[in-house]
């Protein structure tokens, strides 16, 4: 990544970006407009394909030049055969799929590896919104109001952690997300948000 | 309205005179052949700029700027010219009309060179495989190796994707719009009950009407048909709700309702401008289209350098979304470098004429990646 460019990138992109080889295919779940794959493309000349519900994204991505599926990632995933991508991406969008085994095990299936990013529910902010104030949490990695919220799953690091230990999935790299920092101290509670690297 | 064109004339190309006949999918022979066929803008030096638009069931090759003394441009005039989706200034555009046609090129009501009279029924079915074989003649005599894109709607998405299934190597991109990769039981009905219109009239004279007048009835009534098809409920409701065209019940079965008095319009006017036996013939080639297993559509099972847009639109129940989710499953499987897009119109499938709007943002920023990636190489 050049460095002129890399104050504006957000975390999670910057993290992402550093994951993924150059040369690299990746199917991004949910890649809204197509800023990631658009970097990914320029600067790790990834083969890219992206899977978005919005429409308006839909053009988006397409005036950027990508190749995308308009649809849900629930319908979108099937049709590609076992192992077609380096990386499958789930950026802030597992929370929002109503069957998260079907797409975390399509994930699996379709990608050698997925990338996983989520907001963590068990983050000291939303648990004193709901144990002090008693009110469904309101924070930068929940922005949502609890009748507006996109997310049908709440779930924290370490629910995360022990599905994988559950089902056998490899967890291959973590990383805890600040505002605008890595957080190396009792993620569980001080992460707002974090990033997995799994692998079946 | 501006074209953005100027004048444009309609040129013929003539091949497969005796004893060079082109062979049918049937196995029977057509020839001589003649292409009705109009370009727009200019092919460049290394003749990799052509475009080719395919035109739907109705269609023909004036599709875009005006023929000279006519106030209306071509069928697709908002797509095609300068700054356009299909900017002339960049690409060559080139649109034919199909063969079993009537609007120049050879078809029914041409006449048989062995008999000096209109083929009639006696020309051969051709299917929609056989009019892309005569389209590559043309592009062949056109010195064009490889056409930059293939795009249309309904059965002009078909016949894109026929060309990538006749000639891989020929096609860079395509684009299939509003379409589908077989028709379905209830698409071939349709086309059916619009086939028996036509030949229960008296008038079809067993498809011998040449000389006669045509069978306006029949043909009239089934290009009713196809509109109603053509619209949603919604855009029905919108356009005409239950709007009388004389603000009173008559009580008698004259047209009253808006909407019957523009079907009337609509086929009144179809059999001014379009063959009978045509629409027989062209409605038989999109019931036969079938490309829906992979290895038709791709038949070396090698992975596909094509690049796709497929374009669907959410009211549109003849080629309902879920047929173009069809041709990108198949395009996926063979990991092809494909873009899919369900445009939320509610024009019903005549949207892929009307939605220009959202099909250019798509299509302009597409072909001009497959122009970048052509230069590229």
């Amino acid at each position: 990544m050049k460095e002129k460019n890399n104050k504006n990138i957000r975390l999670d992109y910057k993290i992402i970006f550093k994951i993924i080889e150059t040369g690299s295919s990746v199917l991004d779940l949910g890649c809204g407009s197509g800023e990631l794959l658009n970097l990914l493309i320029k600067e790790k000349k990834v083969k890219a394909r992206g899977i978005e519900l919005r429409e308006e994204a839909i053009y988006e991505c397409v005036e950027k030049g990508l190749s995308v599926f308009h649809g849900d990632i629930e319908g979108g995933l099937g049709e590609y055969p076992d192992n077609s991508f380096n990386y499958v991406i789930l950026n802030q969008s597992m929370q929002e799929t109503k069957k998260i085994e079907f797409v975390l095990q399509e994930s699996l299936r379709v990608g050698r590896k997925v990338i996983i990013g989520f907001p963590n529910f068990a983050y000291i902010r939303s648990r004193f919104d709901l144990f002090f104030r008693g009110k469904a949490p309101v924070n930068p990695s929940l922005p949502y109001s609890w009748y507006e919220s996109p997310n049908v799953h709440f779930l924290s690091l370490k629910d995360f952690k022990n599905y994988c230990k559950e089902k056998g999935i490899n967890i291959l790299e973590t990383y805890y997300l600040g505002k605008n920092n890595i957080i190396r101290l009792f993620p569980n509670l001080l992460a707002p948000n974090a990033i997995f690297v799994i692998s079946k | 309205m501006a074209s953005g064109i100027e004048i444009v004339n309609t040129k013929y190309y003539n091949f497969a005179q005796t004893p060079d006949e082109m062979t049918l999918e049937s196995g029977k022979k057509l020839g001589p052949i003649t292409i009705a066929y109009e370009t727009y803008g200019r092919l460049d030096k290394s003749k990799s700029n052509a475009v080719m638009v395919l035109h739907a069931l109705s269609g023909d090759a004036h599709v875009a700027g005006f023929h000279k003394g006519e106030e209306k441009p071509g069928w697709w005039d908002n797509m095609i010219g300068p700054g356009k989706a299909f900017d002339t200034e960049k690409y060559f555009i080139i649109c034919s009309n199909v063969i079993g046609g009537c609007k120049g090129s050879t078809g029914p009501s041409s006449l048989n060179a062995e008999t000096g009279k209109p083929y009639g029924i006696d020309f051969p079915i051709v299917t929609i495989s056989d009019m892309i074989n005569a389209q590559k003649h043309l592009i062949d005599y056109l010195g064009i190796d490889r056409l930059l894109c293939v795009v249309g709607g309904s059965m002009g998405g078909m016949q894109a994707m026929q060309w990538v299934a006749s000639y891989p190597d020929r096609v860079l991109s395509a684009i299939p719009i509003a379409t589908a990769l077989k028709h379905s039981p209830q698409q071939i009905a349709f086309n059916e009950v619009g086939r028996q219109a036509v030949m229960s009239d008296p008038a079809w004279r067993g498809g011998n009407y040449y000389g006669h007048s045509q069978p306006e009835n029949g043909l009239a009534l089934a290009r009713m048909i196809g509109h109603i098809t053509y619209m949603s409920d919604e855009s029905m409701e919108k356009k005409f709700s239950r709007k009388l065209k004389n603000g009173s019940y008559k009580f008698s079965f004259t047209p009253e309702f808006e909407v019957e008095g523009y079907l009337h319009y609509k086929g009144d006017n179809f059999v001014k401008r379009f063959d009978a036996n045509s629409y027989l013939y062209i409605t038989k080639a999109i019931d036969y289209f079938d490309l829906s297993s992979g290895d038709k559509l791709f038949p070396n099972s090698k992975e596909v350098d094509v690049k796709f847009l497929v374009i669907a639109f959410k009211s549109d129940w003849l080629y309902p979304p879920y047929q173009s989710r069809e041709i990108v499953k198949l395009l996926k499987a063979r990991h092809a470098d494909v873009t899919y897009c369900e445009i939320n119109s509610n024009y019903g499938h005549d949207a892929f004429l009307l939605e220009f709007t959202e099909e250019t943002r798509l299509i302009k920023h597409f072909l001009n990646r497959v122009y970048i990636y052509e230069g590229k190489k």
